[in-house]
């Protein structure tokens, strides 16, 4: 019992930190791009991702003996394009302003390789349960670094947050950073930061190896 | 990984399905589908419908300043009539006509026009709504309902508010006329923003090219009052 606890544990917490979608495996660049000119588009984009990556994940990890193996990839498609369908629904009838603000992304979602990748290296090889944490795991550390590039970008770019006006008048935004070169310049400098605490670690470990020997 | 060992060994054994078994199964989840999206469709489409029908609805009202309720005139033969809303009509109604809304204060004296106008911009078509005064013949509120321009840059064209004050008496004849950011001297003359020409003159042309479309009809309306 212990175990299979500490596996749902660790499958979930593998998306938040170790598998991090967006700065280890570094999937789903289009939407890290794109919308993370604001927090509050991060935020939405992170959680339509999640509630699409959740659901899939459900279905294609239930069906998983029915789906003919040929189809799989088809099949997954067709479940993850009807969910992201719903949620464009969704938010055009209550979240207007951020329907409008997101745009042609939320229907790109459907081509995030992030929920393909889950459908078809874990839900479809594992029980629901596991399903489910590993979604959430994996949609809460891309929503978490969503929020990493849009919270920066934001702040420089117009010296808001959440649309929170933070310094003065005298403030001269940095407009670059919410332009499209502004997503590449964060990306580029948290994915120097992850792969130079990353190869710290590695380093520190190799060393005690050999002091050890 | 770890998830690689997780393969489990009936969908390495399973034997090729037959090509009836695979078009039944995409056929089902195909059909699966649709259902869960027309549900969902039929669900939203009222709320859908209403947010837009109020985001007009308070473009109106900000476009010219004091309107308290408004009619919606469509063009014909180059002469505005009035449009009577039928419900049991509404879904046949034609997208393409040209429609206008005259607003009136709590007197139920006129006070303008919100006429809808689209023009390209720099990204996409910018489609706005602008109050218009027949009988001082200015501009008096603006408003873009969708654009996609560049943030930072293009984007003032909603959310300068130095841009914005160009709108507030707008002479429009002869015609609206772009100026570089601070030049502004004469009524007709709008101030560009730096940085966002295309944009700019993106609104410039709109104004002019719908103006041009509803001015012979607004006139004729209001000499025959």
């Amino acid at each position: 019992m212990n175990t299979i606890d500490n596996r749902g544990t660790q499958e979930f917490m593998k998306g938040i930190w170790k598998e991090n979608p967006i700065f280890v495996s570094v999937l789903g660049m289009c939407p890290a791009l794109a919308v993370t000119n604001t927090a509050m588009n991060s935020l939405a984009m992170g959680l339509a991702t999640t509630f699409v990556l959740l659901c899939s994940s459900i279905l294609v990890s239930s069906l998983r003996k029915m789906i003919p193996k040929p189809v799989r990839i088809t099949a997954y498609i067709i479940i993850i394009a009807t969910f992201v369908t719903v949620v464009d629904f969704l938010l055009a009838a209550y979240t207007p302003t951020i329907h409008k603000e997101l745009g042609a992304f939320i229907a790109l979602i459907v081509v995030n390789c992030l929920i393909l990748g889950r459908q078809e290296s874990f839900a479809s090889k594992n029980t629901v349960g596991l399903a489910i944490k590993d979604a959430l795991g994996m949609s809460l550390g891309f929503t978490f670094a969503m929020l990493c590039i849009g919270i920066p970008r934001e702040i420089l770019g117009s010296g808001s947050l959440f649309d929170f006006a933070l310094f003065g008048e005298n403030f001269e935004p940095w407009v670059v950073m919410i332009l499209p070169p502004g997503g590449f310049f964060m990306l580029g400098f948290l994915l120097l930061i992850f792969n130079w605490y990353a190869e710290r670690k590695k380093r520190r470990a190799n060393e005690l190896i050999v002091e050890n020997e | 990984m770890s998830e690689d060992q997780n393969i489990t060994p009936e969908i390495a054994e399973e034997k090729e399905p037959s090509s009836l078994k695979l078009i039944a199964a995409l056929g089902i989840a195909g059909l699966l589908s649709g259902i869960i999206l027309v549900g969902t469709y039929i669900y939203t489409l009222p709320m859908i419908e209403k947010n837009k029908a109020e985001a007009m609805k308070s473009a109106i009202f900000k476009v010219l300043p004091g309107c308290d309720s408004y009619e919606t005139f469509k063009l014909e033969n180059e002469k505005l009539i009035q449009k009577v809303e039928d419900e049991s009509k509404k879904r046949e109604d034609n997208n393409d006509e040209l429609l206008i809304y005259a607003g009136y204060d709590n007197n139920k004296e006129l006070i303008g026009f919100a006429i809808p106008g689209s023009e390209p911009g720099f990204q996409d078509i910018i489609v706005t709504i602008f109050g218009y005064d027949p009988n001082a013949k200015v501009i008096i509120g603006f408003e873009v309902l969708e654009s996609k321009e560049t943030p930072g840059l293009g984007d003032k064209i909603f959310k300068d508010a130095d841009f914005q004050t160009n709108f507030k008496e707008l002479v429009v004849d002869p015609e609206i006329i772009l100026v570089k950011n601070g030049k502004k001297e004469n009524a007709y003359e709008v101030d560009g923003i730096s940085g966002a020409t295309i944009s700019s003159k993106a609104v410039v042309g709109l104004l002019n090219n719908t103006m041009t479309v509803w001015r012979m009809a607004i006139d004729d309306y209001m000499s025959d009052k």
